[in-house]
């Protein structure tokens, strides 16, 4: 089954950049919202997380804040 | 048992893994994360080989070096204790324990905390140690940068494009860092410093929105919704506690990258070396694995 991925991010934030990096290397399709642009994805990163720190990943409503490799691997099931 | 225990995988322990796999010793690297410090810098221009590039692509790039060698690697393990007894230096984690003939401590520094009340409450919701992610959230809002060093500098510019207006908060009674920064901080009408002037809390209901802040005898609060701490630095060597250390607590070494015990060394941000740099910690981490290797060989270990 396809896992559904989004990615809130800012351009020039580090982890963000890891984190996509991370994704890239095990070819897991993602789609990148970048916040610092996208009010409405900023408002609904905020809404889902209950916090403002980037990156945020939802990986099938799991939503996992920073770039934490373990939890991100077990959403993913790798 | 191992030969040598590495403690970090930022530049300067994964340059000495590289250097101790060269060797044939058998080491393991222990960390809490890839990369270190230099994970999550921003752009770099004066690494050499690399004109331009990000933290995030140098840490990718010392990490393929890494494991391209046979070299065990112990992830997201936080180390807690140090110690030799007769020949054996062991090391304690979080997860386990492991016993070795030599030691390189490159375990960096953190961001360094305000350690006022609410700071811990209002982490990620308004209040932030890095500025360079989080700041595009906070558009139009007033905010305060707690620092007076490049740092807090580098935050204050990149806000002064985002925010409605800007605190800056300045323990000193003026500002540090580089003066071209420095005046467009001061120039700008968007920016209030204050000097002499420390934050002793933080406040919020769900988010942040407000800081007290201690001025001569005279506490005043500020209305915030966003609290960027940009202090500076502290070494993480509590661990090592048998070790000598100056009064920033950053490990002594002498050019050999040797501590008062023998067979235990350190390397990198977390040593009293003049200077931090990529550059320089790579170099020490190079250094301290040779060190360890003439260690082990003099020892007929």
């Amino acid at each position: 089954m396809p896992i559904n991925v989004k990615i809130y991010s800012t351009p020039a934030c580090p982890w963000c950049m890891r984190l996509k990096q991370f994704l890239k290397e095990n070819n897991i399709i993602y789609q990148d919202l970048d916040v610092s642009t996208n009010q409405p994805a900023s408002e609904e990163m905020i809404q889902k997380s209950g916090q403002m720190g980037v990156p945020v990943s939802d990986i099938d409503g799991n939503i996992i804040v920073g770039f934490d490799k373990e939890k991100i691997k077990a959403a993913l099931g790798l | 048992m191992y030969d040598l225990i590495i403690i970090g995988a930022g530049p300067a322990g994964i340059t000495a893994a590289v250097y101790a796999a060269r060797k044939k010793m058998k080491s393991l690297v222990v960390s809490k994360d890839i990369g270190g410090q230099a994970a999550w810098s921003g752009e770099i221009e004066n690494y050499t080989g690399y004109q331009f590039i990000t933290g995030p692509e140098l840490a990718a790039k010392f990490e393929e070096h890494l494991r391209k060698y046979d070299i065990e690697l112990k992830e997201n393990e936080g180390v807690v204790g140090l110690k030799k007894e007769g020949d054996i230096i062991t090391v304690t984690t979080d997860k386990g324990s492991y016993e070795a003939r030599s030691a390189i401590i490159a375990s960096g520094k953190r961001t360094r905390e305000l350690n006022v009340p609410g700071e811990k409450e209002f982490k990620n919701l308004g209040l932030t140690y890095c500025a360079t992610c989080d700041a595009p959230l906070f558009p139009g809002r007033d905010v305060a940068v707690i620092g007076g060093g490049n740092s807090a500098l580098d935050a204050t510019l990149q806000l002064m494009k985002i925010a409605k207006h800007i605190y800056l908060i300045n323990i000193t009674s003026c500002l540090g860092g580089d003066a071209i920064m420095r005046q467009k901080v001061e120039a700008s009408e968007m920016v209030t410093v204050l000097n002499n002037s420390r934050v002793s809390a933080v406040s919020g209901a769900k988010m942040v929105n407000g800081i007290k802040v201690k001025r001569e005898g005279q506490e005043e609060s500020l209305a915030v919704g966003g609290v960027f701490v940009e202090i500076g630095l502290i070494p993480n060597s509590e661990f090592a506690k048998d070790i000598e250390k100056n009064q920033e607590g950053e490990i002594k070494v002498n050019n050999r990258n040797e501590t008062n015990i023998p067979g235990i060394f350190a390397s990198g941000d977390v040593t009293d070396v003049p200077e931090k740099q990529i550059i320089i910690a790579a170099g020490e981490g190079s250094k301290a694995a040779l060190s360890a290797f003439r260690y082990l060989s003099e020892h007929r270990f």
